[in-house]
């Protein structure tokens, strides 16, 4: 990277390629040229840089000035006035939400300050899509330091010294399970990534894999001299073309420099990697699953034991890690397992990356050290809620895990605090909702998922969701009576004790935390035939004030279904009835005279 | 089902996937990933020359493809519209935005218009969140989706 003076860093993740990054960076490297700065200035396209909500959003190297909301247009200018005049663009800049001033640094964002980047060092500052920026910033070195001055004890002894915990969702002691699959004696062993990612609404594996390939190379590498394998399987899901793109061309680089293949580094040391497809089923994220979908199998679950590590990918013992528990072993190698484990908590080391998303101001992915609160990650980080509404609950762990409310807030977020407050860590998902959101109506959107995915090998699962999900919907429909809420507990509590695999077992958490911290939204729902936060459509009733219509006509002419009628100058009426509750009505009229009871 | 006739041609190019992997059953689902970019999707005939090709019963091959929701059997429209139900577009009214496709095209999730023009289908995050609610027409993403957006999206087309 040394060779330029100047870097302009497109993002390039798919959030802000769907807002046409691409072409901005094609249009930056044109005005770079037209202006002969082709010498001075490199346009590099990275991975994302976590402030996804303000995309497309770039970044100006050295000073690290940070333009948001960019759109192809504005590339010219960009160039023009801040490389060829020195000026900043200030309609581009960052302005900060509580003083209105804008910030140009992207170290002075609110957004940034409390984060402390190590699985994401790389990302949002190298081109994924070259491994000498990556070895440029240490890469490989990591690999190197084992392969020439540690035996495999020592370096699973770093790892488990370092407190590493998986983060996949069960934070089982990274450390522990790469030495009970060295222990694991057998001619073939194989080391896997689990790049599923299958909670719907987190995006932290994907990012990790389109902005910075070769740590998780790197990593499987380590993982396999420590363990004994020579191949790595990635098993990552078909919808990422993207990072499945990237992970090509980082495999075929690493190659290509003898930094993946045979006699790595003159070791004699082996390793080769290679891409496995995912396609569509959240089960296949649970590693049993997974190892069958690899098998070319239906993705089935079995019972462990036997673990993977005994007996895995063609009955071998198998390594299976997350992108993100890879992704932070080349910057525990070169920093060393103490630096790691001061990190966060006693019991939780180093950070988590959260996709964070929902009613909150900046959408975006970040990483902060464990024991951070979630009030600050929410609240500082996220800047706040959405249009001024007021918080209501924070979901973490996905279909796995629960809502958290107001009370939580200033819990420190490690593995066994959001455990014990009913919750899950989890992979990463963190969904922040608001004073509209039905927390009865999340409780289905969950189970429905879960219905959807069950895989159907065990009966709980597969027909006491199914139950679950119509009871839910007969409380949103209005039509549950008063034993029905100890009905759904008591199901709940059977299915996560009966069932087969993580899945079942913590299916009904979503249930559960939010019957155990709302339990006034679902009395409402079923005693007085009320959905509070206003969003469970059949217990909503649109209604004309007689008094505030002015007879407009606007709302008859939009209602899809006829539903309203009145002579023009008169009152309007809404045939409740005939009404399917689209809110077109309400959201036209411009004098206030629709409401919802 | 009506029978689907499969060109010769086709056949052969189905018949050189299996091979390229060594008709070798554990790589059934990345022969099954590939012939979907060939077909479309997977209709019966399909699978009967997969099994065929990797010495695996049909049933076992049907069992995978339903098994796994990537997989279709119905052949898709001419621009398959997907709705993000992830949960951060779900917090974002993708409810609503799914609900104002199914009433303007007048079809089911997983269904086709008469005229094959267009198909609804959900999927789960395509990882755009900050753009939530997201919907994808073939390879181009629609991010901030008000259910008011529909009308002006379909034209497009
Ligand atoms: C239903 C279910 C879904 C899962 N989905 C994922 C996933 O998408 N990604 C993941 O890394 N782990 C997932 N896991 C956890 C894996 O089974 C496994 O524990 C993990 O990949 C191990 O890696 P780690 O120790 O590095 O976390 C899932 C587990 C269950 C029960
Ligand atoms: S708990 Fe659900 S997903 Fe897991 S094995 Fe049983 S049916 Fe399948
Ligand atoms: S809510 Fe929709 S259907 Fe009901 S009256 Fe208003 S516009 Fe018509
Ligand atoms: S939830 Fe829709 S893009 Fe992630």
């Amino acid at each position: 990277m040394a060779k330029y003076k100047n870097h302009i860093l497109v993002c390039g993740g798919t959030g802000c390629r769907a807002s046409q990054s691409e072409a901005i960076a094609a249009n930056l490297q044109k005005a770079v040229d037209e202006n002969n700065l082709g010498n001075d200035v490199q346009v590099v396209k990275t991975g994302c840089f976590g402030f996804c909500e303000k995309g497309p959003v770039i970044k100006m190297v050295p000073d690290n000035t940070f333009y948001v909301h960019v759109a192809p247009e504005d590339a010219e200018e960009l160039v023009l006035e801040h490389l060829v005049k020195g000026r900043k663009v200030e309609r581009l800049l960052y302005i900060d939400p509580e003083t209105k001033a804008p910030v140009s640094d992207s170290r002075h964002m609110d957004f940034y300050k409390k984060q402390l980047r190590i699985a994401l060092r790389n990302c949002g500052f190298i081109d994924p899509e070259n491994i000498d920026e990556y070895i440029a910033r240490d890469g490989y070195s990591a690999l190197g330091t084992v392969l020439e001055k540690m035996s495999p004890e020592e370096a699973i002894k770093v790892v488990k010294d370092s407190g590493l915990r998986g983060r996949g969702g069960g934070g089982f002691p990274t450390g522990l399970k790469w030495e009970l699959t060295y222990k694991s004696e057998s001619d073939q062993k194989y080391v896997v990534c689990n790049a599923d990612e299958g909670d719907p609404g987190a995006f932290m594996d994907r990012s990790i894999l389109e902005g910075d390939p070769h740590s998780v190379l790197e990593a499987m590498a380590i993982c396999g001299y420590c363990i004994g394998a020579d191949t790595g399987l990635i098993y990552i899901r078909a919808e990422y073309p993207l990072a499945i793109k990237r992970l090509k061309i980082a495999i075929d680089q690493a190659r290509e420099y003898g930094l993946l293949g045979k006699d790595i580094f003159g070791s004699g040391f082996d390793f080769d990697v290679s891409i496995r497809y995912g396609a569509g089923a959240f089960v296949c994220g649970e590693e049993t699953a997974l190892i069958h979908s690899m098998e070319g199998m239906r993705g089935e679950p079995t019972v462990k034991p036997p673990f993977p590590a005994q007996s895995g990918y063609k009955g071998k013992p198998t390594n299976v890690n997350n992108v993100e528990t890879f992704a932070n072993i080349p910057a525990i190698f070169l920093k060393g397992a103490e630096w790691f484990n001061k990190i966060g908590t006693e019991k939780s080391a180093g950070t988590k990356v959260f996709a964070l998303a929902g009613k909150v101001n900046n959408v975006g992915l970040i990483e902060v050290p464990m024991g951070t609160t979630l009030r600050e990650v929410i609240f500082d980080i996220g800047g706040g809620i959405k249009g001024g509404k007021k918080f209501k609950a924070v979901q973490t762990g996905g279909p796995s895990g629960g809502c958290l409310t107001e009370n939580h807030l200033d819990l420190p977020i490690d593995y066994d605090t959001l455990l014990a407050s009913g919750s899950m860590m989890g992979s990463g998902g963190m969904i922040v909702m608001d004073e509209d959101d039905c927390m009865v109506s999340v409780a289905k959107f969950y189970l429905d998922f879960t219905v959807e995915e069950s895989c159907g090998k065990c009966t709980p699962c597969r027909v006491g969701n199914k139950r679950l999900y119509e009871l839910l919907d007969k409380i949103t429909l209005g039509k549950a009576e008063e034993g029905d809420l100890t009905l759904l507990r008591n199901l709940a509590n059977v299915i996560k004790d009966t069932a087969l695999c993580g899945l079942g077992q913590t299916s009904p958490n979503p249930v559960l935390s939010t019957m155990d911290n709302f339990p006034e939204e679902y009395e409402a729902h079923v005693k007085d035939g009320k959905c509070p936060a206003g969003q469970c459509r059949a217990l909503m009733q649109y209604v004309i004030d007689q008094n505030l219509c002015v007879g407009c006509t606007l709302c008859s002419r939009v209602c899809p279904v006829d539903a309203i009628s009145g002579e023009k100058k008169m009152p309007h009426f809404i045939d409740s009835s005939v009404c399917i509750k689209c809110g077109a009505c309400m959201e036209k009229c411009k004098f206030g005279a629709i409401s919802v009871q | 089902m009506a029978k689907v006739k499969i060109p010769d041609n086709k056949v052969q190019e189905l018949k050189d996937i299996c091979k390229s992997f060594n008709n070798d059953p554990g790589e059934l689902i990345n022969v099954l990933h590939q012939a979907q970019q060939l077909f479309g999707y997977l209709p019966a005939e399909v699978q009967e020359i997969v099994a065929d090709e990797m010495n695996v019963s049909v049933a076992h091959v049907y069992g995978v493809v339903t098994f796994y929701s990537f997989f279709s059997m119905l052949p898709k429209g001419k621009h398959p519209i997907s709705i993000c139900m992830g949960t951060a577009c779900y917090v974002r009214g993708a409810e609503k935005v799914l609900d104002e496709f199914k009433r303007r095209l007048d079809v089911k999730v997983g269904e086709t218009t008469p005229d094959g023009k267009f198909s609804l289908s959900c999927l789960r995050c395509v990882g755009a969140c900050g753009l939530a609610p997201v919907v994808t027409i073939g390879e181009r993403v629609y991010g901030r989706v008000s259910p008011d957006d529909v009308k002006k999206i379909l034209d497009e087309y």
